[in-house]
């Protein structure tokens, strides 16, 4: 897949599934294995209302989603779709985000098999070397069928 | 306050519950919390399948009601780690989801969650979590 083709698949993905969209998903960047995603703090998305800090729940959905996304960018051409399903998700808090603070996830897909994808990502306020969660995850890949 | 109070205390203040628009209800000492499916909440559109980050946030804020509930605090409790399997697609369909708090310590909780649509024996996905306790 060119750059610009897995810039507009991976787009979309961030962008325009409804759960992702409706949290402001923003994509960042994206490449074979790699990708990131910007969410915009938001009042209806506090989880601590004596802090305003973001609830651990949009930490978990971005974290999620842009484990896909790295998953899907692996995808050599466009005849390969890739459609994901997660196994397991572990997440680890470290510390809460700043009270307002917007959230980056990165993730990077280390290891792809025929059938599964095993992935490592990280959540950020500021300092990229700060995380305030990482994440280890296990997705089952599924292949159209073939003919 | 009584535990029907402290839960409708939680549920009502954090914003983040009514983004997912869950709802929970006691009984006696058993909480029940339910999702109803709603469109942002989908996360694959061909199948069509609920987001797999909205099940796994909806079983963290079952597991932090539930504490709500067991645990009285002024603040909310905080999140240390959760390990979420997911077991079925979460289809378009109302979600339910039940805590057990396996441990409570001096500062820490452990708290497993299940969650399922319309068979409580087929779970759509489980949760397993540490949850650092707020001073009351």
């Amino acid at each position: 897949m060119s750059p610009e083709a897995l810039r507009e698949t991976a787009r979309h993905m961030v962008e325009t599934v409804p759960q992702a969209s409706a949290l402001g998903f923003k994509l960042l960047s994206v490449e074979p294995g790699k990708g990131s995603i910007f969410t915009p703090w938001r009042e209806d998305l506090v989880g601590d209302p004596d802090t305003g800090v973001i609830a651990g729940g949009v930490v978990t959905a971005v974290l999620d989603h842009v484990c896909g996304l790295a998953i899907i960018s692996t995808a050599k051409d466009r005849t390969t779709p890739l459609s994901t399903a997660t196994l397991d998700l572990r997440i680890d808090y470290m510390r809460p985000a700043a009270p307002r603070a917007d959230i980056t996830a990165e993730a990077h897909c280390y290891k792809l098999t025929r059938n599964i994808a095993f992935v490592r990502a990280h959540a950020y306020d500021g300092d990229p070397q700060d995380p305030i969660a990482t994440a280890q995850a296990a997705f089952v890949l599924k292949r159209p069928e073939a003919r | 306050m009584t535990p029907a109070q402290r839960l409708e205390t939680f549920l009502g203040r954090v914003p983040y519950v009514r983004f997912l628009g869950m709802r929970a209800e006691l009984a006696g000492d058993e909480m029940t919390a339910a999702l109803p499916f709603a469109p942002h909440l989908v996360g694959n559109v061909a199948l069509p399948a609920l987001h797999g980050g909205v099940i796994g946030a909806f079983m963290e804020m079952t597991a932090l009601a539930q504490l709500s509930v067991t645990q009285p605090s002024a603040k909310v409790h905080k999140t240390i780690d959760i390990t979420i399997e997911y077991l079925r697609p979460g289809r378009a369909l109302t979600t339910y989801a039940r805590a057990d708090v396996r441990k409570i310590g001096r500062q820490i909780a452990n708290v497993h969650v299940e969650a399922w649509q319309e068979a409580r024996l087929k779970p759509v996905a489980a949760l397993r979590g540490h949850f650092m306790l707020s001073d009351s």
